[in-house]
């Protein structure tokens, strides 16, 4: 038998501690409910328009008899609009990541000129990020005429938001150790950055332009759509005359591509950190 | 001929924490002075004043004759690079080379393009290598910075200082992340430099053996003020306890060999 047969009250965490988080339960459910009742989302729809969705997946198949022919005169059309679409990607990630660059260290609390120059870094940060890819894209069009221009523009500019926000975010959590020797040793603002900051951010910094390349691939696909070129371009051309088969093989090859790239980029960015 | 001079110097953080409270002080040039005092008592914030890292809200620190309290742009810059500054967490950049880290201490005195691109100039470059040398760890230059032990990593932080030429060497707690004999040694090397290269020395220290075994000099502080100024001889272990406000017995277990 133990020695002490009543066992000690074991201590409970404080009343209010508790209560936040059946509070923010409650909150994060009627939100939940909120939200079905506006878009008047209805489960059981999803199972009655089955029927149309196996009708409509069924036609991107061509017949078995011609699945040969068909696929092998298209696959080589593909060619041009799917690099297009890489390049798009490749080009607004690469502009991105070189704009992005001056404007992490100056919107960084650790390496900003001044808090003026930093608070124009942060808003200038806070509008590009604010304006989605599809949403340049749609507005560039216009102005840069049909084409893989405003693809690689629309690209560039959400990727400067958005590397240009999780590097400063890296920037700001190094060990500031280094930043202090640098100082007290007299070494220049630019020189600092080159020598304290670089280094402990470099990795995660390739890692996240690898990531952003990824999301671009997929973006410039989307944002062809709207008429910036490559393959998704393509895409809405074979929509717009039924051509089902057509996009049935786009997408499986744009499936594949981004499938590719994802795989590449995990496998570069779990070498690099 | 004083050296280094705080001429009632008070530091006012943002926090409204009083660190220091009317600092005056005279450092002979070549003097190795250490500074003890309980955590808190404002000795790291001293040792800043000197280097400007840390900006006096009244009263002005004055560096072989220059105002740096009032230094700002390239002047500072210049200062700064006369004073090499070693840190209790060494404060490398770990994923660097052993030698680009000691290069980094020339940044104050080559152009800034040349730093920027590692240009350096041969003469840097092997002078880099000879602060190595100096600290006994030559062969360990191209290593990574975080390869090595703490002892080593603490030499690297010595030689960039040292890469500086400086003729003012600020010590922050050197030794307090490092095991006893490992502190010695590193003690040994900062007090061998100092004499050899007659550099004005500020160290902060927590071990009051190694004060004595290794100043010119003890100043004590606590609270915010110098409470104590004296030879090695005159720190008794009474003067001590008057410094920390407290008996030091358990201390003394602290000793290193």
């Amino acid at each position: 038998m133990a020695p002490d047969a009543t066992p000690a009250a074991i201590p409970r965490p404080p009343l209010v501690g508790r209560l936040r988080g059946l509070f923010s339960l409650a909150v994060v459910a009627g939100i939940v409910v909120l939200a079905f009742r506006q878009t008047g989302f209805d489960i059981a729809a999803l199972f009655t328009g089955a029927a149309d969705f196996w009708r409509f997946f069924g036609r991107l198949v061509p017949p078995p008899s011609e699945i040969g022919s068909n696929w092998g005169t298209y696959l080589p059309q593909l060619a041009k609009p799917l690099i297009e679409t890489l390049q798009i990607a490749y080009v607004g990630t690469f502009f991105g990541t070189l704009l992005a660059l001056p404007l992490i260290f100056l919107a960084s609390a650790n390496t900003a000129l001044d808090p003026v120059s930093m608070w124009v870094a942060r808003v200038l940060l806070t509008v590009l990020r604010s304006i989605p890819d599809l949403l340049w894209a749609a507005i560039l069009v216009p102005i840069l005429v049909v084409g893989p221009l405003p693809g690689a523009v629309a690209l560039t500019m959400f990727s400067i938001g958005v590397l240009a926000k999780l590097g400063s975010e890296t920037v700001e959590a190094i060990d500031p150790g280094p930043l202090e020797a640098l100082r007290a040793a007299g070494a220049g603002r630019l020189a600092t950055i080159v020598y304290a900051v670089v280094p402990q951010v470099a990795a995660t910094m390739v890692s996240y332009v690898l990531y952003v390349f990824e999301i671009n691939v997929r973006a410039s696909v989307i944002i062809g759509y709207v008429g910036a070129g490559g393959i998704g371009f393509t895409l809405q051309n074979r929509l717009n005359f039924f051509d089902y088969t057509g996009v049935g093989l786009i997408i499986v090859v744009i499936f594949a591509v981004v499938l590719v790239i994802d795989g590449l980029s995990v496998w570069a960015r779990s070498r690099l950190i | 001929m004083s050296h280094i001079e705080f001429r009632e110097v008070e530091v006012t953080y943002k926090t409204g924490l009083k660190a220091l409270k009317g600092v005056t002080l005279s450092v002979p040039r070549g003097q190795f002075l250490v500074v003890v005092g309980l955590s808190g008592a404002g000795k790291s914030t001293l040792i800043r004043t000197v280097n400007n890292l840390v900006v006096p809200s009244k009263g002005s620190v004055h560096v072989g004759g220059v105002n740096v309290t009032a230094a700002r742009g390239r002047q500072l810059r210049q200062v700064r690079s006369d004073i090499g500054m070693i840190f209790q967490t060494f404060n490398l950049v770990k994923r660097s080379s052993v030698l680009r880290n000691v290069l980094a201490g020339r940044l104050g005195d080559v152009p800034a393009w040349r730093g920027v691109l590692g240009l350096f100039p041969r003469e840097d470059v092997a002078y880099a290598h000879e602060c190595l040398a100096r600290v006994g760890i030559a062969e360990k230059a191209f290593v990574r910075a975080d390869a090595l032990s703490g002892g080593q990593q603490q030499r690297v932080g010595i030689a960039r200082a040292l890469a500086q030429k400086p003729s003012v060497m600020l010590a922050d707690e050197p030794v307090a992340s490092l095991d006893p004999p490992t502190s010695h040694a590193v003690m040994r090397d900062l007090k061998r430099i100092a004499r050899e290269d007659g550099i004005t020395t500020i160290v902060n220290l927590h071990f009051i053996d190694m004060a004595r075994e290794y100043a010119d000099r003890i100043v004590g502080m606590r609270d915010g003020q110098v409470v104590f100024d004296g030879t090695p001889e005159e720190a008794t272990d009474q003067a001590f306890e008057e410094i920390y406000g407290r008996p030091i017995d358990a201390e003394k277990d602290l000793r290193g060999a």
